[in-house]
């Protein structure tokens, strides 16, 4: 159990700057969540934390110790590999136990760790199988009973799932946050899966060409991203952006988004962008579930508009809706029961009090 | 016409159902027959050295159909066997081997890790320069070599020359690049996260390499040592040139240094010597086959 910190590190290969000095404190028990596309540096960063990775610039520290230097060996982590790397020659227990024997841990002590462990990971019966006998969910399991049984300061996990079938997925991510619950060891998990991110973590950590976007609670991610990247990354199916300009009409701050379509913007709002140029150069940004029917009742930023679906994605509980303003596709939420089909008008209610402004050009939500 | 527009809108080529299982027959037939032809000219000498141990001299160089034993004798093994002499080949053949194959490993495997896993300055030209020195043939190399191991002993008054331990030295410079080279392959094969997973459980190189790698790699290894075995078994121009006296000669060169005797060819003796030299080999080749085959890493990762 300890807490974690990098400062300013930084990872060079040759040319490439796959990290370029991120900045992350870990507290103890915490379960943090890199997530970015791929290529961003988050399994870099997870690397040099593990001591797989020299770090070419900046510290990081574990537990208060520097550990720039410090060997994979001696840092106390644990890691668990996408492609969860059991040692095929040995069966379970001697998978599990290998860590603790390397270290000359009693006996009875292997043996209590082992079978706590495997009750932990409802892998009992399969203690003495070899990995080619187990399924990928089991050798997952196996995965995590190896990082659980050396109880280490922090676990490192790097896209374990991703070789899992979806309905595994699901599984298996509702394991990991249990046995989190259970062992409150420090975590940090890589995933580029921004759901998982959602769902796991205390904090996520948006990742995106080698430096920190935004670190955040899932929520606040969800509702206050901090940049254009944030906001179109998180959330599916994605933010809509529409290119949009900001107008005085009639004393009201009014939102145009195309010649025919402006929308008066409700007082928090109004406010809060009032000092902004009224030019272009601006995004809306619009969560799809803030796009839906028209509402029989008005209400106060909600404002309807028309529109002709080019296409609707029924999805049971909802029905996705895609319609194009000037170019630009978007997509809507709206009720099964609403009545949306291909190529049909609807009237549209889209929430203002939910939206997002953002400089087009530095891609920061104002 | 009401056929014709019919025939218009009907395939131009007539479709032949089951043309692949036929192609699949072809290509089946012509690898039977090259096959069996591989087989035959590589089984024949063997099966006539086994017809002619089988024959007396006196029937060896009568002029009869020389592909059937009319009156079979075990004379020429019960001769090979009670002498001395091929029993000394024998046994300096079976210490030679037993010791190169034991070098041999001893170098490769570790060379071979360090070189496909340590990443060190110049480990991938390293890798290369190994296998080059395995291209250099031994008819380049044995008179610098001879030069050598005797300027050796000169200098030193320790006699490499005309012993049987000098083949130890000399035998792994074709056994070890070829080894090693096998063995990279190998190790290139084990996962990375493998390797990974062992350093942060703990493991130091040498644990590494003990613990994970020779295991997984066992087929890897078995492999080698057969390459090892065979190559020092069958070496006949080494311990013609280095060898001499009687009692240090192995198997190969000790068939061919007593049996002839001026121009007197004892061929009954020199198939039986040679069949009987090629046993140890195909009998390792049997007891070790299914290694070969074995997939070990299977579920080590995704798969």
């Amino acid at each position: 159990m300890a807490d974690v910190s990098l400062r300013k590190v930084v990872k060079r290969y040759d040319e490439v700057e796959a990290v370029r000095g991120i900045d992350l404190d870990i507290s103890d028990h915490e379960f943090i969540v890199l997530v970015g596309p791929s290529g961003c540096g988050k399994s870099t960063t997870l690397r040099m934390i593990a001591g797989l990775e020299d770090i070419t610039d900046g510290d990081i520290t574990i537990d208060g110790d520097v550990v720039n230097d410090v060997p994979p060996k001696d840092r106390d982590i644990a890691m668990v590999f996408q492609n969860y790397a059991l040692y095929p020659h040995m069966t379970v227990a001697e998978n599990m136990s290998f860590g603790l024997r390397l270290k000359h841990y009693p006996k009875a002590e292997i043996k209590a760790r082992v079978t706590e462990a495997a009750r932990l990971l409802d892998i009992t019966d399969l203690i003495d199988r070899k990995p080619k006998q187990l399924s990928g969910g089991q050798r997952q399991r196996v995965a995590m009973g190896r990082a659980i049984v050396r109880n280490p300061k922090v676990f490192l996990f790097d896209e374990p799932l991703s070789n899992l079938d979806a309905k595994l997925r699901v599984q298996m991510r509702i394991e990991i946050k249990k046995v989190h619950q259970k062992v409150r060891t420090t975590t940090v998990y890589v995933t580029h899966d921004q759901v998982e991110a959602m769902t796991l973590a205390d904090r996520v950590v948006v990742m995106n060409n080698g430096r920190i976007e935004q670190i955040g609670t899932p929520n606040e991610l969800y509702h206050r991203p901090a940049t254009r990247f944030v906001a179109g990354f998180i959330g599916s199916p994605a933010m809509n952006f529409m290119p949009c300009r900001l107008e005085d009409a009639g004393g009201t701050l009014t939102i145009r988004l195309t010649d025919r379509i402006a929308f008066p913007l409700p007082g928090p709002r109004a406010a809060r962008y009032t000092a902004l140029p009224r030019s272009e150069g601006l995004l809306l940004g619009i969560r799809p579930e803030h796009i839906t029917e028209k509402r029989p009742h008005a209400e106060p930023g909600i404002e309807s508009f028309d529109a002709v679906l080019d296409v609707t994605e029924p999805m049971g509980m909802e029905t996705l809706v895609y319609f194009t303003l000037d170019g630009i596709q978007v997509c809507g939420r709206v009720n099964p029961g609403a009545g949306a089909k291909d190529g049909a008008p609807m009237r549209l209610a889209i929430d203002l009090n939910n939206m997002h402004l953002l400089n087009e050009a530095t891609g920061v939500v104002l | 016409m009401s056929t014709a527009t019919i025939d218009k809108a009907a395939p131009t080529r007539k479709v032949k159902y089951g043309s692949m299982s036929r192609d699949r027959t072809w290509a089946l037939r012509w690898s039977y027959f090259f096959l069996a032809l591989f087989a035959m000219f590589s089984l024949l000498p063997p099966l006539y050295m086994l017809i002619t141990s089988l024959k007396s001299s006196a029937e060896i160089s009568a002029a009869t159909n020389p592909w059937w034993v009319f009156h079979p004798t075990l004379s020429n093994y019960i001769e090979i066997l009670t002498s001395n002499q091929f029993l000394r080949f024998f046994w300096n053949s079976a210490m030679v081997s037993i010791f190169v194959v034991t070098i041999t490993m001893l170098i490769s495997v570790p060379a071979a890790f360090a070189l496909a896993r340590m990443r060190f300055w110049g480990s991938a030209t390293l890798a290369t320069g190994v296998f080059l020195t395995y291209l250099i043939p031994e008819t380049l190399l044995f008179l610098p070599l001879f030069k050598m191991f005797a300027a050796f002993g000169e200098f030193t008054g320790i006699p490499l020359i005309n012993r049987w331990y000098v083949l130890l030295i000399v035998y792994p410079t074709l056994t070890v690049p070829f080894c090693t080279w096998i063995m990279i392959g190998y190790f290139a094969s084990i996962p990375k996260e493998l390797d990974e997973a062992a350093v942060i459980d703990g493991a130091s190189w040498f644990q590494t390499l003990t613990r994970i790698f020779i295991p997984v790699a066992f087929p890897g290894i078995i492999a080698a040592t057969i390459f090892a075995f065979t190559v020092s078994w069958a070496q006949f121009l080494y311990p013609l040139v280095f060898t001499t006296s009687i009692d240090q000669l192995v198997l190969p060169v000790g068939i061919i240094t007593t049996l002839i005797k001026g121009d007197v060819f004892n061929w009954g003796q020199i198939m039986t010597g040679a069949l009987l030299g090629a046993a140890p080999p195909l009998i390792i080749y049997a007891f070790l086959m299914d290694y070969y085959i074995a997939g070990l890493t299977a579920g080590a990762t995704k798969g």
